[in-house]
């Protein structure tokens, strides 16, 4: 039991990490860049939103298997399949909940506005240095909600995590899948035990966030 | 210090910005000219925040030619906007601190005195949204001065401020001018605030400005084309003979 509790939060907590690294550039780039083709690239990002999470599972699969010419690119380097593993998963958690990153960061750029990066280049900051000491802070609850969401909303999965983990005892099976083990065994007691455990976790983890955001929201940092 | 030179053009939207001038390295040279003839779109040009064809000279810099165009973070122009432009998410010191920092060490006052210049010795801890309207214009002005600028450039720092706000600022600005020496060009519309401080004028018109700049009286009406001093006449007649009436 223990070890599903840790798959789901290590799996959480790492897309979570990664999705942040990632929604940055991304959510920047759609928000001030002046490609043409800029909104395709946020409508396939989005597009997790839309589709079943099986349909995604199922492309993934096929992605992260033995066949695919992606895992070609790395049969030199000894990996087969990532398929049913870990690294999978966070690969497929990842892509799924990319939406939920990418959509508030890029708002929160947005309404930031032309004006503060002008002001920060008449001062001498380069655009990298301008991005981290005025967007990011600037843009930071778009970043919490960005947070939240995200491993929310992972923690929440179960198609997907289903479809390319397949609840492999110890290494790929997560508080939502086992539930639903247990469901199906007739383990009642077990599941409401697990179940209710997580209903406290995600308003645990929602509650320091909100009130996380709102202090920061109250005084400079 | 050095002077600046540029000779520009470009369209921007539906108007043609053609200037040409030479502003000299000490002193303040105004940009005068009804709203929308283009005062700020120059100033932006000069800053590298807005691009236009031609030529920008500060000194032996070159900072923008046919093959060269400096971006604004390595040109060290100083730029007052119009509406204030504080980073929000600082305190006025660590706004002050942003400027400094990158600016490194050189010539001009430094933290404190720009600071005592600008009388922000009791806001340094306040954040820019508890501040009013022209001690946000004196924070903004400091933070400029702070950057070490070769160029100040100050787009109507006043118009966004009432009467009281302007009658704030604007002694503090004469005071600059006093003790600076550093070319700045002061866009305004207002001919009694360019009689205040400006020693030279330039007047901007439908996109068009051409040097050499005309030495400032302290004669506001001096300031103003015969054009606007025969519209004036007649608005002063007109209004004379409704109250007569």
């Amino acid at each position: 039991m223990g070890q599903v509790v840790f798959t789901t939060v290590a799996l959480a907590g790492l897309t979570t990490l990664i999705l942040l690294a990632l929604a940055a550039p991304l959510g920047w780039w759609l928000a001030h860049g002046r490609a043409w083709w800029k909104e395709a690239v946020a409508a396939v990002v989005s597009l997790p939103i839309v589709l079943p999470p099986t349909v995604l599972g199922f492309y993934l699969l096929i992605a992260l298997g033995p066949r695919s010419p992606l895992m070609a690119l790395l049969h030199p380097f000894g990996i087969r399949t990532l398929a049913f593993t870990f690294s999978g998963l966070v690969i497929g958690s990842v892509i799924y909940s990319l939406p939920f990153a990418v959509q508030p960061v890029r708002n929160a750029f947005e309404a930031i506005g032309p004006r503060p990066m002008e002001a920060a280049a008449t001062l001498r900051a380069a655009p990298f240095d301008a991005f981290f000491s005025v967007a990011v802070p600037m843009a930071r609850r778009g970043f919490v909600t960005a947070a939240v969401l995200v491993f929310a909303h992972t923690v929440g999965e179960f198609g997907v995590v289903l479809m390319i983990g397949g609840a492999i005892p110890g290494r790929t099976e997560v508080v939502s899948i086992r539930i639903y083990q247990l469901v199906e065994a007739l383990e009642f007691g077990q599941a409401h035990r697990l179940a209710a455990a997580l209903v406290g976790f995600a308003f645990l983890v929602l509650f320091a966030l909100f009130l996380l955001d709102r202090q920061a929201g109250s005084r400079a940092p | 210090m050095s002077h600046v030179a540029f000779a520009l053009s470009g369209r921007f939207g539906d108007f043609r910005l053609e200037a040409e001038a030479e502003v000299p390295a000490s002193g303040v040279t105004a940009v005068m000219g009804p709203s929308g003839s283009g005062k700020t779109t120059l100033l932006r040009c000069l800053a590298g925040l807005a691009r236009a064809s031609g030529r920008v000279m500060a000194g032996e810099a070159v900072w923008q030619d046919g093959r060269t165009f400096v971006p604004t973070h390595r040109r060290g122009v100083g730029l007052v906007f119009q509406e204030p432009s504080l980073l929000p998410h600082l305190s006025v010191r660590r706004n002050l601190d942003f400027a400094a920092r990158r600016a490194g060490r050189g010539p001009g006052p430094d933290f404190d005195e720009v600071v005592e210049m600008l009388g922000l010795g009791a806001l340094l801890e306040r954040d820019p949204d508890r501040l009013s309207g022209g001690e946000r214009q004196r924070a903004a002005v400091a933070r400029a001065l702070l950057s070490r600028p070769v160029l100040l450039l100050m787009d109507e720092p006043l118009s966004s401020l009432d009467a009281a706000g302007k009658a704030e600022v604007l002694p503090y600005l004469e005071q600059l001018h006093r003790s600076l020496s550093l070319p700045v060009i002061y866009v305004s519309h207002d001919a009694s605030e360019v009689a205040r401080l400006a020693d030279r004028v330039l007047r901007m018109e439908a996109g068009r400005l051409r040097g050499p700049a005309v030495v400032a009286s302290d004669d506001p009406l001096a300031l103003l084309s015969d054009a606007q001093v025969r519209t004036l006449a007649r608005a002063a007649l007109a209004a004379g003979l409704e109250a007569e009436a």
